[in-house]
């Protein structure tokens, strides 16, 4: 098959087409630049903080975004931030790889470790929760302390927006999850630009990837050679968001776009899901009673977690 | 239809097997092995195939897995 752009051997079928290597980056870095652009995700004055886990997606954007500052002559302070949650034999490996990454790309690196900060690794707290005979979810657990220390260690470096490597694939599931799990509302915090509510302590989110499916991420990060090892996470479940990654995929082979048009669709309606969901809890987001930080009650879910491994 | 031998290795279990394959394209190849073209990228020295492209026998062939293992 022939690049439908300069005849060259292609590597991938995109929607508009085959396309060869070279015609695969620039379609890709485009798309990235443009999000950027038409979201207005980085202004000037902003310090950026990159959400790294050492995956093909976090150094993707990470890559990305500097080479965008650079293109656009932009002089933003830029840092990754990664968290070690303490997971034996994966999280080592996949912080071994960012380590690397990171010197490559000259970009400084912040590892946050939970142990520091809560008191145990994800290990210990699992282990805690099993012995005291709870069910919480490991994933739970990981995503709370995770969105917790984010945010946390990216003010305290003083970041004024949070870049994450979320993709197309990601969004379409949380879109899906939402509506199959009557948690619309839920869907007000997605979109390019994450969140609904300002505060003070909240670091802004955007994601630049948001219309790259994972298939184009792998492939931009395969190309590129970036140190990105293949390995499972312990903890990893074939739970509901597996089943509906699965099924969009089962549909994506046999109608291609679908994923495109959940969040097309998905972007139209965005506003008014926001909208509503601003009418229908106008109260202002808290600070935990307990550490301070944003909160949507009184005490916060990562306070909460520590009261629970007490 | 003539069989092939081909090597297949797989990037999400670092396994590593020989596959007697029964059709000619990397598409035939992820549907004897049943695996969607979504989540796999397959190459061959180093090199990424579309799933048009036609295998031969004792190709060593490597599927990487798209989705990430977190």
């Amino acid at each position: 098959m022939r690049c439908s752009q300069c005849q060259n051997k292609s590597i991938i079928e995109l929607q508009h087409g085959s396309v060869c290597q070279h015609h695969f980056l620039s379609y890709y870095e485009e798309k990235v630049f443009k999000t950027l652009k038409k979201y207005q995700m980085i202004a000037p004055e902003d310090k950026i903080c990159v959400a790294c886990s050492g995956g093909k997606d976090s150094q993707t954007v990470l890559h990305l975004t500097k080479k965008y500052l650079q293109e656009q002559r932009l002089n933003n302070e830029i840092f990754a931030l990664a968290i070690d949650e303490g997971i034996k034999s994966y999280r080592s490996k996949t912080l071994k790889d960012l380590k690397l990454f990171c010197k490559q790309e000259k970009v400084k690196l912040i590892v946050v470790s939970s142990k520091e900060e809560f008191g145990y690794t994800l290990d210990q707290a699992i282990k805690r929760i099993k012995k005291k005979g709870l069910t919480n979810k490991p994933c739970h657990l990981c995503g709370v302390w995770r969105r917790y220390l984010i945010n946390k260690y990216a003010r305290k470096n003083k970041a004024t927006k949070l870049i994450t490597g979320h993709n197309l694939d990601d969004e379409a599931q949380a879109v899906v999850m939402n509506i199959f799990k009557d948690n619309a509302s839920f869907s007000a915090h997605l979109g390019p630009i994450s969140g609904i509510k300002e505060h003070a302590q909240f670091v802004q989110r955007v994601k630049p990837l948001y219309f790259c499916t994972e298939k184009e991420d792998k492939l931009y990060s395969l190309i590129k050679n970036f140190p990105v090892s293949f390995i499972e996470c312990p903890y990893a479940e074939e739970g509901y968001r597996a089943k509906v990654r699965d099924m969009l995929n089962q549909f994506e082979s046999q109608y291609h776009g679908t994923k495109q048009g959940v969040i097309n669709s998905f972007l139209h309606v965005l506003p008014l899901i926001k909208e509503k969901e601003l009418n229908d809890n106008d109260k202002p987001l808290r600070s935990c009673s307990k550490c301070g930080e944003p909160a949507n009650q009184e005490v916060c879910q990562a306070c909460k977690i520590m009261e629970m491994l007490r | 239809m003539n069989k092939m031998e081909i090597t297949v290795k797989l990037e999400k279990d670092n396994s590593k097997k020989k596959v007697s394959f029964k059709g000619k394209t990397v598409k035939e190849l992820l549907s004897q092995l049943s695996l969607n073209s979504e989540v796999v990228l397959v190459t061959r020295n180093n090199e990424i195939l579309t799933e048009e492209e036609i295998l031969k026998p004792k190709d060593k062939i490597e599927i990487l897995s798209v989705v990430s293992g977190g």
